[in-house]
């Protein structure tokens, strides 16, 4: 079995690499316990800092083909709970789970003193690391914290400076996506002498207009504001700057990934581009801290199966194949094939490559898809008589896509379009050429 | 049948007859629509006979679009409301669909056209208004799907149809002649007053052939559009045909469906088509102890769709193979069925195997009520006052595309072309028809 075992920087230790995500799943003691009886190796408990009040509602999402929660909009603040409370479930916790990772957010107004109490305090009740919220994009930023100092790398060293005066675990810093280049946060946080870094918070997002009242969600009173966008349908950007951050080497520390993980692939895919460890929250939020059992029992066998014996052994495996598009190759070349065997006539790569491509994937005898549907309406059709056996096994070979090879330019789109596994595969054409970069090409 | 089974009260009629696909709730619409792979040139629209854009509808119910997704259906098929219900949609467009090799069930295209039509019925029933008159005229002569399909494109040509109907109500077959718990009455109603509402007016109770005749007809429009349907069921020949309790299934239907049908005990349905079919489980839900259908060739003969006969054999439906009627006895009322047992010969020319009697194999079936069910005649005498309109055994000869008989002024369409196959099936051949006329008039007139 591999070992799931996780250090992050050097101190915070943890059964597995999947802590809960600062959020309302990490709220309170009773939560974290829970969720550490599910299975979960650590949390970073939901951010303290000056009490606040909430609004409701709070929030919002997007749904996708009858699918709930695709994406995850959210307008809540920083905990609303008294400081002394969180502190003092934060000390039973650990009593009670010393191998279980706790970890502290943290966000206070800008003020050295300010940032020194909240840190000894976290520290005084035992938390395994600091994480600093400078990443919460909606409401806080507004009042000159969260984002607001996220934003601005001068702001983030100094700050991170502050906290490490006093601080005797290690600090995170928690990056925000809304930024031009995230590289210079992250930067600027290993300046101030940051330990790690956990990526991304949520990302701005107005997630959708009530076409009703003409009010967009989640409604407050009649009136919205945007909130920090999460859950499945921000993974890629997540690991596109995951990816900037890790393979930076003047930003280089470790890395707490996050952003719509919600099953082992995902966090595997996050350790693949050189996470130490993942944080979830949203997919929690949704289906409840059991689904960490699966997170745990998938990864674990997926390491087993490719030979992967610790966390160690496949962190950043495939940053050495994240490069920039001159170092590509021009003279790889693939081309789609359709398996009639598997095809089952719905032709959507058949329009897709002519509306959407290449024009390249053809059903013979007609020339456009215009033309194609003009003949199925002019058409008569009628009930088959009764006894007819009815044959839906076979696709009509007449809806059945060829591809012309020779024109096909490999762009993936009709085997993304298709339905049916391995009805499209892209195959590899030997040229015969040596690799070559736009650079080589344009240099001969 | 002195000892008729009681009528039902109301209530017992709405049960027994409830609707065999219930609706679609609102949330589960949109999730069977977002099953659909949204196909290119989508098989279910080729298959459909009205050729309704399939995918366009049931994207237009994922969207939330369902006013948008009811004036797509209906623009292809007017009597999208009926269709959904009636439709064999297992050989139609659910049959066609691509999902079938895809290891999944198909998309409930049927249920999901029901979902926009009840929208479109619930809100009102708004068509967009006809385009202004064009001066042409066109007599539909008799009133049910295909006339109402005929009419309705007329108008949305800026065409004046006139439909003409012997019996009180229109809707023809949809009306009289559809098992209650697929369609019933007031819905098929709803859609003939969908199609007034278009401009079409309805000449009801009106028997088209002494007055008005033909020539009056002729002479008061330009086309003609013949959509009678098929003539009385056929006759067994058989001694004791005209016993009491003996009744012929498509008036049986229309009694259950309009009036207070009474059924027997024991009842006997001579035929395995669909028709039959419905009688036979009409039969049951109105509290016949023993219903059994009697077919002179075997199970793999039966002319009944498959899904059909699920549906009798799950109503506990009695099939009794190779059996043919050669009389009825019974003092004044039916008291039993005299049969002799068949076995199937060679084939002959239209291919299927020919039944035959075996000798000495006479029995009898005790029953109070026997039902006839074996195909309906050709309404050849009403078809040949039609001048210049040729007939091939007894069915209107016309050219497919455009529904024109061979005198040019005639058009026609339906059961009376087809010899009796589906709703969408007139409805196709009406909407063909009136873009027949159209094209015709515009090259005699324009």
């Amino acid at each position: 079995m591999a070992d799931l075992r996780c250090t992050f920087a050097g101190r915070i230790r943890s059964p597995n690499p999947f802590w809960l995500a600062s959020g309302p799943p990490a709220n309170c003691g009773g939560q974290v316990m829970r969720a550490f009886d599910a299975g979960w190796g650590g949390a970073v408990w939901k951010t303290l800092g000056e009490p606040i009040v909430n609004v409701t509602s709070r929030y919002s999402s997007v749904d996708w083909n009858s699918q709930r929660m695709m994406g995850l909009n959210n307008i809540e603040l920083i905990t609303d709970r008294p400081l002394a409370d969180n502190l003092r479930e934060i000390s039973q916790v650990k009593k009670r789970y010393p191998n279980h990772a706790v970890i502290a957010s943290l966000m206070v107004e800008s003020k050295r003193e300010t940032w020194h109490e909240i840190v000894r305090q976290a520290e005084d009740a035992g938390s395994d690391g600091l994480e600093l919220n400078f990443g919460c994009p909606h409401g806080m930023s507004e009042r000159g914290m969260g984002s607001a100092v996220g934003q601005v790398p001068d702001y983030t060293t100094m700050i991170t400076e502050w906290v490490k005066e006093v601080a005797r675990t290690p600090v995170l810093v928690k990056l925000t996506p809304n930024i031009t280049d995230i590289r210079a946060i992250a930067r600027a946080a290993r300046t101030g002498g940051a330990d790690g870094l956990s990526a991304i918070n949520t990302i701005n997002s107005i997630t959708g207009i009530d076409l009703d009242t003409l009010t967009p969600r989640p409604n407050v009173g009649g009136r919205s504001a945007h909130g920090g966008y999460c859950g499945p349908a921000v993974k890629p950007i997540a690991l596109h700057l995951v990816q900037q951050i890790t393979a930076d080497p003047q930003g280089a520390l470790p890395v707490s990934g996050i952003g719509g993980i919600s099953g082992w692939r995902e966090a595997a895919e996050f350790l693949l581009l050189g996470c130490t460890s993942v944080q979830v929250c949203t997919a929690v939020m949704h289906y409840g801290y059991r689904i960490v059992e699966d997170m745990i029992d998938g990864l674990s066998r997926w390491m087993d199966e490719k030979g992967f014996r610790t966390l160690d052994d496949l962190r950043g495996q495939s940053l050495p194949r994240v490069t920039d598009w001159q170092h590509l190759d021009l003279n790889h070349k693939i081309i789609a094939r359709i398996h009639p065997d598997k095809c089952i006539g719905c032709d959507l790569c058949y329009v897709a490559c002519w509306d959407g491509a290449h024009q390249c994937i053809h059903l013979d005898g007609v020339r456009t898809p215009a033309d194609l549907e003009a003949a199925g309406r002019a058409g008569i059709a009628f009930t088959p008589s009764p006894r007819l056996e009815f044959d839906t096994s076979t696709t009509p070979p007449h809806r059945i896509p060829r591809v012309d090879e020779a024109e096909c330019v490999g762009c993936n789109l009709c085997w993304l379009v298709c339905p049916v596994e391995s009805c499209i595969t892209m195959e590899k054409v030997e040229t015969g050429l040596p690799p070559q970069t736009w650079a080589q090409r344009t240099a001969s | 049948m002195e000892e008729a089974v009681p009528a039902l009260t109301p209530t017992e009629f709405a049960q027994r007859f409830a609707d065999i696909h219930p609706p679609f709730a609102a949330q589960a619409a949109v999730v069977e629509s977002n099953r659909c792979l949204f196909c290119y040139d989508a098989p279910c629209t080729a298959a459909c006979p009205t050729h309704i854009d399939v995918p366009r509808f049931i994207k237009k119910i994922s969207t939330g679009n369902v006013a948008g997704s009811a004036a797509a259906i209906l623009d292809a098929n007017i009597l999208g409301l009926s269709c959904s219900r009636v439709c064999p949609v297992d050989v139609l467009c659910e049959g066609a669909c691509v999902l079938h090799r895809y290891n999944q069930q198909p998309i409930e295209i049927g249920r999901l056209q029901r979902h926009a039509m009840d929208r479109f019925y619930a809100r009102g029933a708004k068509l967009p208004a006809p385009p202004p008159d064009r001066g042409a005229r066109v007599a539909c002569i008799g009133g049910g799907p295909a006339s109402l399909a005929c009419a309705a494109e007329l108008r949305r040509r800026g065409f004046a149809a006139t439909i003409f109907e012997s019996r009180p109500m229109a809707g023809g077959l949809n009306t009289y002649g559809i098992a209650e718990y697929k369609l019933r009455p007031p819905d098929s109603l709803r859609e003939v007053e969908l199609v007034r509402s278009l401009g079409v007016e309805f000449r009801l109770g009106v028997a088209v052939g002494d007055n008005p005749s033909i020539e009056q007809i002729e002479r008061e429009y330009d086309a003609i559009f013949v959509g009678v349907g098929l003539g009385p069921t056929h006759k067994l020949a058989v001694p004791g045909e005209t016993l009491a309790g003996v009744v012929d299934a498509i008036h049986f239907i229309a009694d259950y469906k309009t009036s207070t049908a009474r059924v027997g005990r024991r009842v006997a349905v001579i035929g395995a088509g669909n028709t039959a079919i419905d009688a036979a489980t009409a039969a049951v839900r109105l509290g016949a102890e023993q219903v059994r259908i009697l077919y002179r060739r075997a199970e793999p003969e039966m002319p009944a769709f498959r899904y059909e006969y699920e549906l009798a054999k799950q109503d506990g439906i009695l099939f009794d193979w190779l059996v043919q009627p050669v009389a009825i006895h019974g003092d004044g009322a039916v008291e039993s069925l005299e049969c002799v047992r068949m076995e199937l010969g060679p084939p002959d020319r239209s291919g299927r195997r020919q039944p035959q009697p075996i000798h000495c194999s006479t029995f009898r079936i005790p029953c109070d009520m026997v039902i006839l069910s074996i195909g309906q005649s050709r309404l050849v005498e009403f078809l040949g006052r039609c001048r210049g309109m040729q007939l091939d055994e007894g069915r209107v000869l016309v050219t497919p595309e455009t529904g024109q008989t061979t005198n040019p002024r005639y058009f026609a369409g339906g059961d009376c072309v087809n010899g009796g196959r589906e709703v969408v099936d007139a409805v196709a051949e009406g909407k063909r028809a009136a873009l027949g006329i159209v094209q015709w008039w515009e090259e005699s007139h324009g």
